[in-house]
Parts: structure tokens; C-alpha cells; sequence
């Protein structure tokens, strides 16, 4: 079996992928994977396009944007699989939280309603990783659900994920939106506080994705079940909190992260460190590789994200950019890899987002599938079929 | 027409520079990456970005270019429709490009080829250079080795060396292994 090789940034959330690999999850459906650490996501963006990678490591509305022809060189991407659900913070510098009268433990609403106020006297900037990420649309959204108006009150800068502590400390953010470990990293340097987390935002956002280029895919349909197959046994690994302390040790190593397990093993288990003082919090469902569903590339979940781009003038919502965001995910390519594996899948291809407060049954081939809570902050329910 | 190009090793974006000068474009602007890359990029106001793909400030620029799609000028990375093959190059080669919409694409086209044609030669010569400077640390150990076996054993040089190999061929390893394995021993048993 050849090489099949996929490019991914250093986050916590690149699990999967390391359990995929390393634990041999791949080896046992017969394939050799091979994981390539990037600099940025431009740089991932492009070697899958043309051709240098199989598979990726990606940010959710980066393959969107992608075959929406809004970034890059020209590709056509599918996404079968969802690596996971959340996993970033939100974070404010200790600067920023002193220069407005706020203590380090200052809650969400508080530091919004400052920043309403205009209280530092000039925008508020906020550091994201990418222009077409999860990040910055549930920024955007948690922002404009406090009265903020994300285009005036703040301006939002591209840092990638790794430089990020780096800019808090020279002062070019205020605050940030970031995958973790990056804003533990900042708590634990003493230059920043995490006050919000992206699963108090939307419960249920899709974080990063599984993609490919759609013609690899055609031609080499045998790899790509058996990769699916190997990744679902994968994020199931990574899920059980019994694996926390291999995972971690595995994702400290220099080829991937290069951290300390400590802080990778807050995130997997979403006990946070909120401040520098020390303050703890534990997050339910901080981060999700399998569970409920979570692994399934869900349209409505897209069609989000189309909505979003358009809310803020990133593109028009035209019949042919439905077509081109329903085409991205391929929930029948997670059905015809995953059912023989006597997986619960589910039988839509889209669900009514933000309408479950809890675990939920649906729908599903077996009859034994429970969807996870997806609220929004601000309660509103994503009709898929009312928006198109 | 007016190019900025961005690159950490300025011995790179040197050669760059003098090539497209040489071919008839002079107007070049090597900006290292700071901070402050947007900014310069801002008073630069270039029609064309060369970026190195392994430059970490590669995603900050797609914002600058997406921000100027919805206010100032439409954007777009590579050149239009300049066919998967010669972008797959580009991208082969490490090198990036951000041209302005509008430029015409028969302009763009040598500057990319040169581009593409410049970091193949550089990092063929870093590939070279890389490998000379493994050859001459590898022959340091060996001699390292060999001190190391005359004193021990009492031996002439020539008689060291066939030992190495000798060893080396047994164990079906590289000379230059052994005598690793050699000197960390040495330095092990000296502390």
C-alpha cells in the first residue's frame, strides 16, 4: 500500500489523526499514513490542492471557502468526516483586562459590555488563525449576540495559532480566538485569561474536518473506506478519557506539538486553567473526537457557515454557492465506509442546529444513535431548508 | 509593475531580485517578515507578492488580500487560470504569489516562472551544500574514530581504518555509524 499523506497544524485537535497513525489504527485496515507538521493553513490549503498532500487536517469553513473559489488555487474538496467539535478559547491579555478596570477573572459579559463601551478608547483587536475558520465566525457571532458590531467596536487580525502568545506578549492583540494548547499556553506565561470557550458559543460547531480532493477520492475508493473506517476507530480512542494520558504524551512529542503533555491533557479533558492567578473550571464537551454523531459531515452545519460569510459580506448566497457548499461534505461516503462497521448513522443529511439543550435519539439505520447538545449563545435555532 | 518579495533567507530573495531586474522588471521590494508586514505591504502598494510557502505570516496576507476584495482591489493568489500544472510547480518549487486582478496574465507569467526557476536552483544548492557539510562532519568522526583505536589498540592508522570498515561491513552499517558509535562510547568512558 502506498503512502498516504496528510498535512496538519499543531493543535490538540490533530488527536485523531495521531491516534490514526500511531496506535496503528491505519496499519490494521491495511494503509500506511504519514503526517506532515505546516507552518500555516494557506500552506495546507494549497500542497492538497495540488496534489503534494491526499488528505488534511482542516479547518471547517476552509474547505467551504475553498471550492467556493474565495481563496486559493482552484481545487475541488470533499470533506466525508468531522475530526471534531470545539476545542478553542476565547481570551482576553491581562493588559487589556487592567486597562478597562476588569480583574483576570472577569466573566464574558463583562468584558463585552466594555468593549461596547468603547473603554479602551480605540477598536478592540482579537487574534484568529485563519480568515476562513470556525474561530472567526463564532467570534463574529458571540461578538454581535452582545450588542458588538464586530465590522466597527473590534477589528480581527490573522496570527497563526503558534505565534499567537507571542503577539500578547509584544502587544499587538488584545485578545484572541484560538485551537488549544495555544491559550493555555498564554494563561500559563501569565499574559492572559480565558473567559469563554467556543462550546458556549455553539455547543455543536464543527472545529476541523477530514478532507480530500474529491478526484483522489474517485480513484483510490478503497483507501478512502478504509481510512474512515481506521479514523472512526481513531476518535473513538481519542474520546475514552481511560487513553487522556497516552494521548497526551503522544501529541507532547516534538513531531507534533512539542509542548508539555500537561497542558495538552487540560484540553482533552476540559479542565481548564482560567487565569493566571489559577482559577479552574471544568468545560462538559470542551472537545469532542466521537460522540453523538459528532464525526458526521452534517450539510446544515455548512450551510451555517455559508449563512455567516454572507452575514458579513465574505460572499453572495447564490444558488450555485448552495450547490458548491452542499456538494463539500459527503455524508454518503461516512455511510457506505462506516455502516458495515455497524456504526449508528445517521439517516438525514441535515438537522435543525442549535434546537438540542441536551443529548437527544435520532434517526439512524440502527436505532441506536444519540445526537449531543448543539445550543447557540443568543438560544436561536439554524433552519437549513427556511434558509435556502 | 511594482513586486514585493517576502522571504526569511536573504540570500534567496537577493537572487530573486537580481534575476527579475535582468529580466526587465527592476521594480523590486524585498520585505523581510516583521510585525509590521502589513503595513509595509500597505505603503509598498505592490501589483505583484512573491511569498516563500514556509513563511508562517503566509496567512496573515490572505487576510489582507480578502479584506481588499470586499473594499479596495479584488485579489487573487497565483495567476488567474494559470493551469493547475504551473501552480502545482510553484507550489513544488515553495513559492507563493499574490497578484492584483487586472494584471495582465502574459505579465505575470515570466515572473513566475523565474521565480519557480530561482528556488529550484536555491534549494538545490542547499541540498549541496547540506550534503558537503554531512560529507565533512562524517570524515571528522572517522579520523575522531581512528585516534581513538590507534591509542587504544595500538595500532597505525591504515590498520584502524580497516578495522571500521571491517566492522561496518560485518554489521552491514556505515563506516561513519561506527565510528559514532565509537566516540560516544570514548566520551561515555572518559567521564
Amino acid at each position: 500500500m502506498t503512502d498516504i499523506r496528510i498535512g496538519f497544524i499543531p493543535l490538540v485537535d490533530v488527536a485523531p489523526l495521531v491516534a490514526l497513525k500511531e496506535i496503528g489504527f491505519a496499519r490494521e485496515e491495511g494503509i500506511e499514513v504519514s503526517l506532515h507538521r505546516e507552518i500555516s493553513w494557506s500552506n495546507i490549503r494549497d500542497k492538497l490542492a495540488v496534489g503534494l498532500y491526499d488528505a488534511s487536517h482542516l479547518l471547517a469553513p476552509m474547505a467551504l471557502a475553498t471550492n467556493l473559489g474565495l481563496a486559493g488555487p482552484p481545487a475541488d474538496l470533499v470533506v466525508p468526516y468531522v475530526l471534531n467539535l470545539n476545542g478553542d478559547v476565547v481570551c482576553a491579555t491581562t493588559t487589556f483586562l487592567s486597562a478597562v478596570g476588569l480583574p483576570a477573572d472577569a466573566p464574558a459579559a463583562r468584558i463585552a459590555e466594555r468593549i461596547r463601551a468603547g473603554a479602551l478608547g480605540r477598536p478592540v483587536t482579537f487574534g484568529v488563525p485563519f480568515f476562513f475558520s470556525t474561530h472567526h465566525f463564532l467570534l463574529r457571532y458571540w461578538l454581535a449576540s452582545q450588542g458588538i458590531d464586530p465590522a466597527r467596536d473590534v477589528r480581527i487580525e490573522v496570527i497563526p495559532p503558534p505565534l499567537m502568545p507571542q503577539a500578547i506578549a509584544n502587544g499587538v492583540i488584545d485578545g484572541m480566538m484560538v485551537g488549544e494548547p495555544w491559550g493555555s499556553v498564554a494563561v500559563d506565561e501569565g499574559t492572559a485569561s480565558i473567559f469563554l470557550s467556543a462550546t458556549e458559543i455553539w455547543a455543536g460547531a464543527p472545529e476541523k474536518v477530514f478532507g480530500m480532493r474529491r478526484r483522489w477520492a474517485e480513484e483510490n475508493p478503497d483507501a478512502v473506506h478504509a481510512l474512515l473506517r481506521a479514523l472512526y476507530r481513531a476518535s473513538s480512542w481519542a474520546e475514552d478519557p481511560g487513553n487522556r494520558v497516552t494521548l497526551s504524551e503522544l501529541l507532547a512529542k516534538d513531531a507534533y506539538l512539542g509542548l508539555s503533555a500537561e497542558v495538552i491533557e487540560r484540553a482533552l479533558s476540559g479542565a481548564l486553567t482560567r487565569t493566571p492567578q489559577g482559577l479552574q473550571e471544568r468545560i462538559g464537551r470542551f472537545m469532542v473526537f466521537q460522540d453523538g454523531g459528532s464525526s458526521f459531515p452534517w450539510l446544515s452545519q455548512a450551510l451555517w457557515f455559508l449563512e455567516q460569510m454572507e452575514r458579513w459580506g465574505f460572499v453572495e448566497i447564490t444558488a450555485e454557492h448552495r450547490r458548491l457548499v452542499r456538494n463539500t461534505m459527503a455524508p454518503n461516503l461516512y455511510r457506505e465506509s462506516l455502516s458495515p462497521l455497524g456504526v449508528a448513522v445517521p439517516s438525514a443529511n441535515a438537522k435543525l442546529e442549535g434546537s438540542l439543550a441536551e443529548t437527544t435519539p435520532a434517526a439512524s439505520a440502527t436505532g441506536r444513535l444519540f445526537l449531543g447538545p448543539d445550543r447557540f449563545c443568543d438560544g436561536k435555532i439554524f433552519d437549513p431548508e427556511i434558509a435556502s | 509593475m511594482k513586486i514585493v518579495v517576502i522571504d526569511q533567507r536573504s540570500e534567496r530573495a537577493d537572487l530573486i531580485k537580481e534575476a527579475l531586474g535582468e529580466a526587465g522588471f527592476p521594480d523590486v521590494v524585498i520585505v523581510a517578515e516583521t510585525d509590521r508586514l502589513l503595513e509595509r505591504l500597505a505603503e509598498i502598494d505592490p501589483d505583484a507578492v512573491l511569498i516563500d510557502l514556509e513563511a508562517p505570516s503566509r496567512d496573515m496576507l490572505e487576510q489582507m488580500f480578502e479584506i481588499s476584495r470586499q473594499v479596495k482591489r479584488p485579489v487573487a493568489m497565483f495567476v488567474d487560470d494559470s493551469g493547475e500544472s504551473s501552480i502545482a510547480a510553484a507550489v513544488e518549487a515553495g513559492v507563493g504569489a499574490y497578484v492584483v486582478n487586472g494584471l495582465a496574465k502574459s505579465r505575470i507569467k515570466p515572473v513566475m516562472e523565474l521565480a519557480i526557476s530561482r528556488y529550484n536552483t536555491f534549494s538545490r544548492l542547499q541540498t549541496e551544500l547540506d550534503a558537503a557539510k554531512a560529507a565533512l562532519a562524517e570524515r571528522k568522526l572517522i579520523d575522531r574514530a581512528k585516534g581513538i583505536l590507534m591509542k587504544m589498540k595500538g595500532v597505525e592508522e591504515e590498520e584502524a581504518y580497516k578495522l571500521l570498515r571491517k566492522t561496518a561491513m560485518n554489521q552491514n552499517r556505515r563506516i561513519a555509524e561506527i565510528a559514532e558509535s565509537i566516540v560516544t562510547a570514548a566520551e561515555l568512558l572518559q567521564q
